[in-house]
């Protein structure tokens, strides 16, 4: 790697005479072994970071990353510019709508701040294997999918060899909601990783499908009807992309529909994209809170100036009772965490059911969150998602009640796809 | 949570400027974006540039956040040149702005960031600009970015304080930073968007007769089919079994922690297990909700508070339209001893007509309550003469909110009062130094030669824990006014939330003071 001197060509140090200055001294919370000076800038300068996520978050941490002192910073992001990301996503503008969002995103923040090298990645994390994760000091991760979370979170964890100490990189995670975020601190095997923290993540229970189908109460029951229902009954064929208008005014017509039939009000079109993309309210400066904090975590690390977050903080900036709060806190480590711990998950199943019913529960277990699993225990494969052979060797299965399957108390494997890892469940039966 | 919008015309599609905003419209709504469209924040940097940046970045991410939702106007008042340290730690100057305006060229590529926005700049010393405080007259929100010479800090507080306008004071040097909000004196705050779980308000222990008939209609639970008993809204199986008790308890409602717990295994009991699932989804919400939603009514203090001011009790012609629905409200609740309902009812497993039905029987009963408190409001506009009607949908909204509408009242910027002296602010202070886990003392240490009046004040008090005191002294004097930008990024975001806040009249801003100590990763709000 080039020495940062070099990096740096004949630049004056003028421009980074603050950040300089502080880290000259030695702050009362330092470490005792801790010497400020040259080599801590160098060291920090000399620290190649990987920021996955060039959207709300992503466009703050390159900017921040730029302004604190690092020079060699990769990016990924697999996703385009979109207008609705204008109002918060600050280092694009209207012209670059369709463009890749860390492809812009880098050249922006290059161009802003001389010195800096920003590398980008149009495309997905999981294209890239170990050895490319290797190169990093530490992760950052502005993401709004929790799939590619607990993707980037397992990587980093099966990679951690206990011989190797640079083989630990540190992750930093931020995500939003509205005015509320967190940021939080993992060093994969030895803090409580994701994984171990994803039931505090729990996703909002899905509506009982017969609900939708016979006794909808809510505009939004009106509009998951269109959506999960109507929509493969009445257009059948056409694959549903939720970014094409005219599929959205289709769903917001039938929904409003079936809602005039059950005298239902408050159907909207912008109800009807809020319920069926998913969308989470997001402003820009809840982004820049949560992206400057795990930016300040990133630079107390790689600087060692200062003790780093222990390990979890909580952002809520619309409380009605005092404006805004933080909470603090350790999260725990868990032994039976299935990607940093060592001991298998118990989960609680009633025996009764069937093996597709468990498989259908996985997707909303807090601890699960596993949307296509597939299934074996010691001995036998009892549901493959693919290939395709084996699935339909094994979906005989899926009509099977658990207590004939498994024995009480047995450990099943669990993969996903959509997952690095191999999850370890004990079921214990129940009633 | 997501501010709900008016119904549009059957085929709505998005305008261009609501796909571009549409993220931030799901939080505040087309009211507050207008709102913030019709503002003009000014930020005041005082440019004394060598050693210290003065929170110039802190001020300037705090516009960023707000010229990208779309604020009207922006000015920045700075009469600095940029330097090259400025470089390292603004990203909205470039190496060719180096000896220019940090104002204009700030306001510049700020204004890039969204065409909607006008900014400017204003380059001369604030000692000009502050010779005529009516120049200040335009902006509706000013920020200041500390420290600032005390005189010049002094007229700006003065000044907000003399037209209703709010004020915030920022300051960020190294891992800490601090805001203080200096609100009009009398700061209503209608839309506060409560959590949504605190907000049901079911009245099961003061049903109005229609409410009453729906539950007497049941009959005979026990005689119903399974299906329709496993579809009656819990709010009825409350209801109902809410008379039986009554029938077996002279009259009395359940009131003590055990009659309720007794109440819920009675209605626990009256589900029907002998079905394939072993039970009924309606009574498991009917014995959930028990705890919550059997409760005598009661108002909450900040609708208390507001009852008990002035304003509130004494209407006169130039009350605000505020006071006026307020004290209707008051009297509203005086005589029936509630206030106006919000009408909502929430989801419950029902079948679609009945469950429509009895929304219904809410909805109605809140357009009765809203027409009850209108028409108060009418007299006394009538009474007063008043030429300006207030609104329908003004009065709609305050009574569905009633229940956690706030009324702030701010005073002068906290710092101000330090300097002062003033008795009150010290006793905070000095309450607040005994916590252990204080960050206080930044602050203090934030403002020039406080450390003194802070050694009085804390003399031999055995309560103090010196030592991180002396810590967070330390490590402010250590960085000397210098910015670090990740810090000055977080405080702009925080400052931005509350600066919308303030200008939409939703959420409740914080009222008065916040700090961040970006070492432990921590904040402590609390009111000086
Ligand atoms: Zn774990």
């Amino acid at each position: 790697m080039d020495s940062p001197q070099a990096v740096n060509g004949m630049e004056s140090r003028a421009r980074w005479k603050y950040l300089d200055s502080i880290l000259s001294t030695k702050s009362p919370y330092a470490d005792p072994d801790y010497i400020p000076g040259e080599d801590v800038i160098t060291f920090l300068e000399s620290s190649r970071v990987l920021v996955i996520g060039a959207g709300g978050l992503g466009c703050e941490i390159l900017k921040n990353l730029a302004l604190s002192g690092f020079k060699d910073i990769h990016v990924i992001d697999m996703d385009t510019i979109d207008v609705s990301n204008l109002n918060r996503q600050f280092l694009f503008r209207q012209s670059d709508v369709g463009k890749s969002k860390a492809e812009v995103a880098a050249a922006f923040v290059e161009s802003r701040v001389p010195g800096v090298k920003i590398t980008p990645y149009n495309g997905k994390i999981q294209d890239k294997d170990e050895d490319y994760y290797m190169q990093f000091k530490l992760v950052i991760c502005g993401l709004d999918s929790i799939e590619a979370r607990r993707w980037i979170n397992s990587t980093l964890v099966s990679m951690v060899d206990m011989e190797e100490p640079e083989s630990l990189k540190p992750l930093i995670d931020g995500g939003t909601e509205g005015f509320k975020g967190q940021a939080r601190v993992i060093l994969p095997t030895v803090s409580s990783c994701i994984e171990c923290q994803l039931s505090m993540h729990a996703p909002r229970a899905a509506v009982p499908l017969c609900t939708l189908a016979s006794i909808p109460r809510q505009p939004q029951h009106c509009i998951e009807w269109a959506h999960i229902i109507a929509w493969d009954e009445q257009r059948k064929g056409d694959v549903l992309d939720t970014d094409d208008p005219e599929h959205i005014t289709w769903l917001y017509k039938t929904a409003l529909d079936r809602a005039k039939q059950f005298n239902i009000p408050g159907v909207t079109y912008s109800m009807t994209q809020g319920v069926v993309k998913n969308i989470i309210p997001a402003i820009a400066s809840t982004n820049a809170i949560i992206a400057a904090a795990c930016c300040n975590e990133a630079f107390k690390i790689a600087t060692s100036c200062a003790p780093y977050l222990e390990n979890y903080m909580l952002y809520t900036g619309d409380s009605d009772a005092s404006g805004l709060y933080t909470y603090t806190f350790a999260a725990e480590k868990k032994d039976d965490c299935p990607v940093c711990g060592n001991l298998a998950q118990t989960i609680r199943i009633d025996p009764d059911m069937t093996l597709g019913e468990f498989i259908a529960s996985l997707a909303e277990r807090a601890e699960a969150q596993l949307k296509k699993p597939s299934l074996r225990t010691e001995s036998t494969s009892l549901y493959y998602q693919a290939p395709k052979q084996l699935e339909e060797q094994t979906r005989p299965n899926l009509e099977k009640k658990m207590r004939d399957l498994l024995t009480d108390g047995e450990e099943v494997a669990v993969s996903d796809q959509a997952l690095a890892i191999d999850f370890r469940y004990k079921l214990v039966f129940e009633r | 949570m997501t501010a709900t919008a008016t119904t549009p015309p059957p085929i709505h599609a998005p305008t261009a400027k609501e796909k571009k905003y549409d993220r931030q419209l799901r939080l505040w709504a087309a009211s507050g974006q207008q709102a913030l469209e019709e503002s003009h924040v000014l930020l005041v940097i005082a440019g004394n540039g060598d050693v210290c940046s003065g929170s110039s970045v802190a001020g300037v991410e705090t516009l960023k956040n707000l010229v990208l939702p779309s604020i009207g106007n922006f000015t920045i008042a700075d009469s600095a040149k940029v330097t090259e340290a400025d470089l390292g730690i603004n990203f909205f100057l470039t190496s060719q702005s180096l000896g220019q305006s940090r104002a204009e060229e700030c306001k510049q590529l700020l204004e890039e960031l969204n065409p909607d926005v006008q900014g400017h700049a204003i380059t001369t010393p604030l000692s000009d600009l502050l010779q005529d405080p009516s120049h200040l007259r335009p902006y509706n929100l000013i920020i200041l970015c500390a420290p600032l010479p005390q005189e010049q800090r002094r007229i700006f507080c003065e000044h907000a304080q003399q037209y209703s306008v709010s004020l915030i004071h920022v300051q960020s040097a190294g891992f800490y930073s601090s805001f203080s909000i200096q609100l009009p004196s009398v700061f209503p705050i209608v839309d506060t968007h409560p959590d949504p779980d605190s907000i049901q308000d079911l009245r099961l222990l003061s049903p109005w007769p229609e409410l009453l008939a729906e539950a007497k209609a049941l009959d005979d639970l026990d005689k119903l089919e399974d299906h329709d008993h496993g579809h009656v809204p819990y709010a009825l199986i409350l209801l109902y079994y809410l008379e039986k008790w009554k029938q077996n308890n002279e009259g009395k409602a359940p009131d003590t922690f055990k009659d309720k717990t007794q109440f819920r295994d009675m209605v626990r009991a009256a589900a029907r297990t002998d079905n394939a699932e072993g039970g009924e989804e309606n009574f498991d919400e009917a014995a959930a909700a028990v705890l919550k939603t059997v409760a005598p009514f009661s108002i909450k203090s900040g609708c208390r508070e507001m009852f008990e001011k002035d304003s509130c009790k004494v209407i006169n012609k130039d009350s605000a339209s505020f006071w006026i629905i307020a004290a209707a409200i008051k009297s509203f609740y005086e005589t029936h001893g509630v206030l106006p309902l919000p009408g909502s009812l929430p989801d419950m497993k029902a079948k679609s007509a009945d469950y429509i039905k009895l929304q219904n029987i809410y909805k109605s009963k809140a357009r009765k309550d809203v027409a009850e408190v209108a028409q108060s409001v009418r007299s006394m506009e009538k009474k007063f003469s008043r030429k300006d009607v207030i609104l329908d949908g003004e009065i709609e909204a305050f009574c569905k909110n009633a229940a956690h509408v706030k009324v702030l009242e701010g005073s002068l910027l906290p710092q101000l009062r330090i300097e002062n002296g003033d008795v009150q602010t010290r006793k905070t202070m000095l309450k607040e130094l005994q916590n252990t886990e204080t960050l206080l003392p930044i602050l203090l240490a934030f403002e020039n030669g406080s450390r003194s009046q802070l050694d009085d004040m804390i003399a031999n008090n055995g309560k103090i824990d010196f030592e991180a005191l002396n810590n967070q002294f330390a490590e402010v004097e250590r960085v000397g006014g210098r910015e670090l930008h990740n810090i000055s990024s977080v405080t702009g975001g925080m400052v931005a939330q509350e600066a919308i806040k303030i200008i939409t009249r939703q959420y409740v801003p914080v009222d008065n003071t916040c700090i961040f100590d970006g070492i432990g990763g921590t904040t402590l709000v609390l009111k000086l």
